[in-house]
């Protein structure tokens, strides 16, 4: 994307002004994406952005500006403007030498969707309408999406790493509303990996749609969620975010280094019940979160967080990592070349125990079955943490019995990580996620086998 | 500046061949986050960007692309993308552009020269005050998660082949910071700020000691009981609720079957005491704008009228498939094509302040927090459920302090339960602008 010698003089001028470290992060990405509606393929877009983003380190000050230029010209007005924000004082000269590195992700890429002809992509739209309106009447509305991206990056600093790595993610999902006597409900199921258009050959587009229109359905003989504290079994693959939101942003270097953590100074206590393992895993080839790099071009790495019950680590970024003088776990993403990287997660799971899902239910005399959670948010300070249940049941004398309305779960991380007392042997991965943090966005894994936390509090409004 | 905007919109405007619609949107701003810790500054953000879209419509299909860059190459590639994408849609006999209606684009003082000036040490130097009042507000103070200051400066120029040609230039800045509070292994957060178009309307110290006050009223809370109460929604909540009501007033929404509200127009949907209006006009709102995303005229549009509801928002598609006009609600970036929504949408204030509206609950809770209203919330159903946290009421006053619980009951419901709306309209950094409001029968969730 940017030659070497260009790449190490832009270095030096960011340097120039007394920097400790700099870096140039350059991305080129290309996205598609097409949209059915009402019955109507709405639009195709196509989009493109490119540009490199330069941060200077001087003492706890960061200089960061973005530029659409990639010319040397553009590069160094860049690097002088990171460099004023920085507020470098010093002066001389910094020669920089890259080194080039590779990135490997284990996984090659099939079909690039950027091959792929356009109509191929909208058949599969009108594929997935017809096969969803064709679970029933109630259906009154679907729409379908489909997402492709190419992110190609390069990462050179003033330590000399120089990497660069091409990224190829491809997605899929179907929202239905179904319509009834009881009003509206809506249904939803998505599919995303980190691989090319092959994405649907691992699979069937009219089962997803089937499902998502089920769901709807389902949800119109649904009650409201009761309200207060129960048991609450988890169903595997859908619930990672529990995860997510109940311990993994709290696990994130820069808001424990700022005390802004309630697992902050607990690294080698037992924060959770014996046999809870928390990972957080960017290696995982074809999944969501997988990267091969990091935003700042370190490899991606398996992060054991919850051994066995222990905190055994944090995650770490470039930033936090050097003040630490330790090495960064290759948590340090960013949205775009935007943006300044942070720590972020990856692929955030739950390993699997040895208890039969349906025993952990049959165990359960009353109490709520979520098969599928939305999304979350927790406030990392106090531990409190709220997640949706997109598809949950009443379990009424161990038996999943009625579907229940949508609605908020709310509890601390630290007092449910404590709480969770049944682990299922049937660990999966989940939907594609977004994760959001201070305003940006990165794609995420999670996963879980079926469990039961002995106690959260439900969000419903029946007594 | 926004003349080179328009002149680059116009020049992909002429491009248009017969029979083929184009629309340019070309975006440029100038944005600067600074965020400071421990006295100084941890990071400053500053940078430029820039962009198009393009929106071609040929034979009711409509294709639509983007990019990053004003090159001349990289507007070739788009219009040539979008092109392309045109023979895919589905033919569509209501597909096209906004036409111009009429109404004058009004002259809103948006753009102060006073931000373009205002010098990167002073920003540097409000952050770092914002900072330092935290910190002194009081003891129990043990720091920030954040502290910051940002600002953008951002130009638009739209042009069509039906004739719109509009450009805009817009400044807008805030401070805000979240403050943690501790008492032994306690810790408590919250959040204030302030938002303006210059640096003179920023109040760093009113932000301060509104995020300090926040989080150590929190010390101490505890589970409330489960039950139905009464609660008071803050300025703050309240917003973040009508931002939620705006989708289900949606046009698009309406037309596509996902608005609860579809058949209900000239129908009493709510409390006598609730107008919502949506006015982008009104420049102390932080997303005033003097046009829409199709360059329309913005224009205040009041959708419930003493609970009575009386129209819903559109842009140029969802009108003409509705048979009526473009209230000026076309929403977009330069990435994407216009969807429907509210601009800057807000309840008409009451005549009680927040004290008197408290002094009037016997039992209840006053929200200060929510969270999860992307999880708990469906719009098209109206099932709301959100994590909350704020201050228990008792006998008309402020009791101890509430955290993890929720409280639910559905959109539909809690319009009809309104019991008061408070004298104190907030403009937020969104958009939407709130006021306290009481709403009755509320489910908390807790012990």
């Amino acid at each position: 994307m940017i030659e070497q010698s260009v790449l190490e003089e832009v270095l030096g001028v960011a340097m120039r002004t007394g920097g400790e470290f700099a870096e140039v992060f350059a991305e080129d990405r290309r996205n598609a994406s097409a949209v059915l509606d009402d019955g109507r393929v709405e639009e195709l877009t196509s989009g493109r952005d490119r540009g490199a983003g330069i941060r200077v380190v001087v003492g706890e000050t960061t200089g960061f500006a973005h530029t659409a230029d990639l010319s040397e010209a553009g590069l160094i007005a860049a690097a002088q403007a990171a460099a004023a924000a920085a507020r470098g004082g010093g002066g001389g000269t910094n020669v920089v030498a890259l080194h080039r590195g590779s990135a490997s992700r284990g996984y090659d890429i099939e079909t690039f969707p950027g091959d792929v002809p356009k109509a191929r992509k909208v058949e599969l739209l009108t594929r997935a309408d017809e096969a969803a309106r064709s679970v029933g009447d109630a259906i009154s509305q679907v729409s379908v999406s489909y997402g492709d991206n190419r992110r190609r990056i390069l990462v050179a600093n003033s330590d000399g790493v120089f990497v660069e790595d091409d990224t190829v993610r491809t997605f899929f999902a179907v929202s239905c509303v179904a319509t009834g006597d009881t009003g509206m409900q809506t249904g939803r199921e998505s599919v995303g990996h980190t691989i090319g258009f092959e994405l649907f050959d691992m699979y069937d587009i009219d089962q997803l749609a089937r499902n998502a229109a089920d769901r709807a359905i389902t949800k119109l003989a649904a009650r409201p969620a009761p309200s207060g504290q129960m048991p609450v079994v988890i169903g595997s693959g859908g619930g990672g975010v529990l995860f997510h939101e109940a311990c993994g942003h709290g696990l994130e270097a820069d808001l424990v280094s700022k005390g802004a953590s309630v697992f902050r100074g607990r690294v080698g206590q037992q924060v959770a019940s014996k046999g809870v393992t928390v990972v957080d895993d960017g290696t995982m080839t074809r999944e969501w979160g997988n990267i091969a790099i990091d935003d700042e071009g370190n490899p991606a790495q398996r992060n054991v967080l919850i051994e066995d019950g222990i905190l055994t680590d944090y995650m770490w970024d470039h930033l936090r990592a050097r003040k630490e003088g330790r090495r960064s776990s290759g948590n340090g993403r960013r949205q775009s070349y935007q943006n300044l990287p942070m720590v972020r997660m990856t692929n955030t799971y739950l390993l699997a125990g040895e208890e039969d899902p349906e025993s952990i239910i049959a165990s359960t005399p009353k109490g709520v079955y979520v098969k599928h959670l939305g999304g979350g948010q927790v406030n990392t300070a106090t531990g409190d943490f709220v997640f949706g249940m997109t598809e949950a049941y009443l379990i009424e004398d161990g038996k999943v019995t009625e579907p229940l309305r949508e609605g908020n779960l709310i509890g601390n991380g630290p007092e449910v990580l404590q709480r969770i007392d049944a682990l299922g042997n049937d660990f999966a991965m989940g939907p594609p996620g977004t994760c959001g943090k201070d305003g940006q966005g990165v794609p995420v894994g999670d996963g879980v086998p079926t469990l039961r936390v002995s106690s959260l509090t439900i969000g419903g409004t029946a007594a | 500046m926004s003349d080179e905007l328009l002149a680059i919109a116009d020049r992909v405007v002429a491009m248009a061949k017969p029979g083929e619609q184009i629309e340019a949107v070309v975006v440029r701003g100038t944005e600067t986050e600074i965020r400071v810790f421990g006295g100084d500054v941890e990071s400053l953000s500053s940078a430029q960007s820039q962009g198009v879209g393009i929106r071609v419509v040929v034979d009711g299909r409509q294709g639509f692309a983007y990019a990053g860059s004003l090159d001349e190459s990289a507007i070739a590639e788009t219009l040539a993308d979008a092109r392309d994408n045109v023979s895919f849609a589905t033919f569509d006999e209501f597909a096209g552009l906004a036409e111009p209606d009429g109404m004058a684009v009004p002259v809103l003082d948006l753009h102060r020269d006073a931000l373009v000036s205002f010098e990167t040490s002073d920003k540097i130097a409000m952050a770092i005050e914002l900072e330092r009042i935290v910190m002194a507000a009081d003891p129990r103070i043990s720091g920030i998660e954040s502290a910051e200051y940002a600002d953008s400066i951002s130009e638009a120029a739209i042009a069509t082949s039906t004739g719109i040609r509009t450009v805009g230039s817009e400044t807008s800045c805030f401070v805000a910071t979240y403050a943690m509070a501790a008492d032994g292994d306690e810790t408590q957060t919250g959040f204030g700020f302030s938002v303006g178009r210059e640096p003179s309307d920023l109040d760093p110290s009113r932000a301060a000691l509104e995020a300090a006050s926040r989080a150590t009223r929190m010390l101490g809370a505890v589970q409330p009981p489960s039950g139905r109460l009464t609660v008071v929604l803050d300025p703050w909540v309240t917003a973040q609720f009508l931002g939620i009501l705006g989708y289900t007033l949606d046009g698009e929404s309406v037309l596509k079957g996902r608005s609860l509200f579809a058949d209900r127009l000239g129908e009493s949907v709510g409390s006598s005491l609730l107008t919502l209006i949506d006015d982008p006009t009104d420049v102390r709102s932080f997303t005033a704008t003097d046009a829409d995303g199709e360059g329309l005229a913005a224009r205040r549009n009041v959708l419930i009228e003493n609970g009575v509801l009386q129209q819903f928002v559109h842009n140029a598609y969802s009108a003409r498939r509705a048979g009526t006009v473009s209230t000026g609600n076309a929403v977009r970036g330069f990435k994407s094509t216009p969807s429907v929504g509210c601009l800057s949408v807000s309840l008409v204030p009451g005549n009680s302040d927040p004290a008197a509206l408290i002094a009037g609950i016997d039992d209840g809770v006053l929200v200060q927090e929510v969270s999860g209203l992307h999880s708990g919330v469906n719009p098209v159903s109206g099932d709301f459920s959100t994590g909350a946290e704020g201050l228990r009421i008792r006998n008309g006053e402020l009791a101890e302090p509430v955290r993890e619980f929720t409280i639910a009951s559905t959109l539909q419901k809690m319009l009809r339960d309104v019991q008061a709306v408070g004298n104190d309209l907030e403009f937020l950094p969104m958009n939407a602008s709130g006021v306290s409001l009481v709403v009755a029968d509320l489910t908390v969730s807790g012990s």
